[in-house]
């Protein structure tokens, strides 16, 4: 693993698909070492061909990427990216077990025959404990919970020691419980000066764990810190009429007692705005905290 | 008694049986270890396909006289290439694809031999014709074998890999492309042996049904590979066996094999066979019915 810092450079990335498809026109960003950044957008916003382009699975019709100052394909040779694939990407019936899966991470480091050494043995070991699931290690995949398969997959991406780690849609599928669980591994990932790039769905969540936002509809709309990005404002832009926003003061809410006010969400963390930002929180000393803060800087 | 011991060792007497016995199980074993490959990448059709695909190739070699695996490997990878192309440049999809590439190289092949009828023979092809293979015929089996063998034995972990997770192969920095060639070729090489062994028309079941039986068996890739190679092994050795005491077509008897050991399986595999998963939905039934009591009171919440 190296220690160095690391960084992603997108410098104005387009990508046209061979059926004329223009997926995503000059996008550009960067993400410097330590942080935990969300990828937003509605479906179609080029979000997995952005993925997909860091990966080098897609080639940039103009503009480049960079990690580390490197292309794509040289970074791919020293194991620096990382990813955690969507639940609906994977085989779950596939005959190999969570010990197995998991080695697959070490697979770029091995020999030609991939025959794990006593190193690469210790730190599928170290990975499965630090996602807790090393008790699971024989289990084939398919006997997993949503919450330990999603786990499995993080063990993949510590095993490989990837600098750069990818997640798609990390919370569907997932009880709250291991939500928090995967949120304090990113923590301590950020931590150790890596990139965490979530690309996610979960409105509600962001605001809970990720430092910064990349904002996208076909380009990069917006992005920076997450108390600056992540507004209501620019929200709508991105979203377009997509977003389904639901206004207390216009509602029939005003008419019952305003202070029991109860939010339910199936599997999505909801967004709630005040006007001091985002209101949910999962603990809520620490959200008044943040929220006097915000008015000192305010003032 | 020792009569009856003299009986069954009847077919070691002869030479031809030793050889069909011994080229079966070799094609059978290699046709195993390719086999969850195959079926777990869900590139069943693809076999049916290839193996269809290169009878053109095996009647042009016969013809020309040059060896009938380089005819019909060509053939497999002219096939794949059709295949490849039609789907990148139509909007047809690949199992509409498949089905018109494999049907037009085998109804070549029929042209072929129809118009050149001098070479070979049509049963041959079809059915295979262990019991009357040539030294040369053998030989090129044994090359096929040996080179499949080894490039599995030495890349099995990066084939599973890739057909588990392309996406994670890539992101390490494998040559996913190179990989899928790989496979693809590996598939052609063996179906090209198993020709040889049962026929075009029986390959594909030497390709499937060994991985498909030691894929209801174990949970782990590497069991599924050596059972499934096993499995392979036997049933050919058994089938060609067979064929000499009951006259049938070694193919045929080899095939049936094999469906009956999966059949097996099918019903009687311990974790993932149908009377297991009857078993199971049993007892699930049972511990749902004790979850679903209440636990909660409604005024608690």
């Amino acid at each position: 693993m190296t220690t160095d810092e690391v960084s992603l450079d997108v410098e104005g990335v387009s990508v046209v698909y061979p059926n004329g498809h223009q997926a995503l026109s000059d996008a550009s960003f960067r993400l410097g070492a330590g942080t935990i950044c969300a990828l937003v957008g509605v479906n179609g916003s080029g979000k997995s061909t952005l993925f997909k382009s860091i990966m080098g699975f897609v080639s940039p019709t103009s503009g480049r990427v960079r990690i580390n100052g490197m292309p794509v394909k040289e970074s791919l040779k020293k194991h620096l990216v990382a990813y955690v694939p969507q639940s609906e990407d994977v085989d779950w019936q596939f005959p190999v077990s969570v010990w197995d899966v998991v080695m697959m991470g070490r697979y770029g480091a091995m020999n030609f025959m991939r025959i794990p050494r006593a190193e690469d043995k210790q730190l599928v070991e170290e990975s499965l404990r630090r996602v807790s699931m090393w008790e699971f290690r024989d289990r084939q995949i398919g006997e997993l919970s949503g919450g330990q398969k999603k786990r499995v997959f993080l063990a993949r991406a510590l095993a490989q020691g990837g600098r750069v780690i990818l997640l798609d849609e990390p919370f569907t599928g997932v009880d709250v419980k291991t939500e928090e669980a995967i949120i304090a591994l990113l923590h301590e990932l950020r931590k150790s000066g890596a990139i965490i790039f979530v690309s996610t769905h979960n409105l509600g969540s962001v605001p809970e764990f990720c430092d910064q936002v990349v904002l996208i509809n076909r380009t990069v709309l917006a992005y920076g810190p997450t108390a600056e990005v992540f507004t209501a404002q620019n929200l709508a832009a991105a979203f377009g009429g997509v977003l389904r926003e639901f206004q207390f003061e216009r509602s029939t809410i005003q008419k019952h007692d305003g202070h029991t006010v109860t939010v339910l969400s199936d599997d999505e963390r909801p967004l709630v705005f005040g006007k001091d930002g985002h209101l949910e929180y999962m603990d809520r000393g620490k959200h008044e905290e943040l929220l006097r803060k915000r008015r000192e800087e305010h003032d | 008694m020792t009569e009856f011991f003299q009986s069954l060792s009847v077919p070691f007497q002869y030479d031809y049986m030793v050889r069909a016995m011994g080229v079966s199980a070799l094609v059978g074993g290699v046709c195993g270890f390719l086999s969850p490959f195959v079926t777990l990448k869900g590139w069943s059709l693809m076999g049916d396909a290839l193996s269809h695909a290169v009878v053109p190739g095996v009647v042009i070699a016969y013809i020309f006289g040059f060896p009938f695996t380089l005819g019909a490997f060509i053939a497999g990878l002219l096939a794949t290439g059709a295949m490849a192309f039609i789907r990148a440049q139509s909007r047809i999809r690949e199992d509409a694809t498949i089905g018109i590439v494999f049907t037009s190289f085998f109804a070549l092949g029929l042209v072929l031999i129809s118009l050149f009828p001098s070479g070979v023979d049509l049963k041959t092809i079809l059915y295979g014709n262990i019991l009357a293979i040539a030294d040369p015929d053998i030989l090129q089996v044994v090359g096929i074998s040996a080179v499949t063998l080894l490039v599995i034995g030495f890349k099995w972990r990066d084939l599973m890999l890739y057909c588990f997770d392309p996406n994670q192969a890539r992101s390490l920095g494998l040559k996913a492309g190179a990989l899928h060639v790989t496979l693809l070729a590996l598939l052609a090489a063996t179906c090209v042996a198993a020709l040889q062994a049962v026929g075009a028309i029986l390959v594909l079941a030497m390709l499937i049904t060994p991985g498909a039986t030691a894929y209801l068996l174990t949970d782990r890739f590497g069991t599924m590979m050596w059972l499934s190679a096993a499995l392979g092994v036997a049933t050919s050795l058994a089938g060609a066996y067979a064929s000499y005491y009951i006259n049938g077509a070694t193919g045929g008897c080899i095939v049936t094999l094999q469906t009956l050991v999966f059949l097996a399986a099918f019903v009687f595999a311990p974790q993932h066979g149908m009377l297991a998963s009857r078993r199971a939905i049993r007892a699930g039934g049972a511990v749902l019915s004790k979850i679903n009591q209440p636990r909660v009171n409604a005024n608690e919440l």
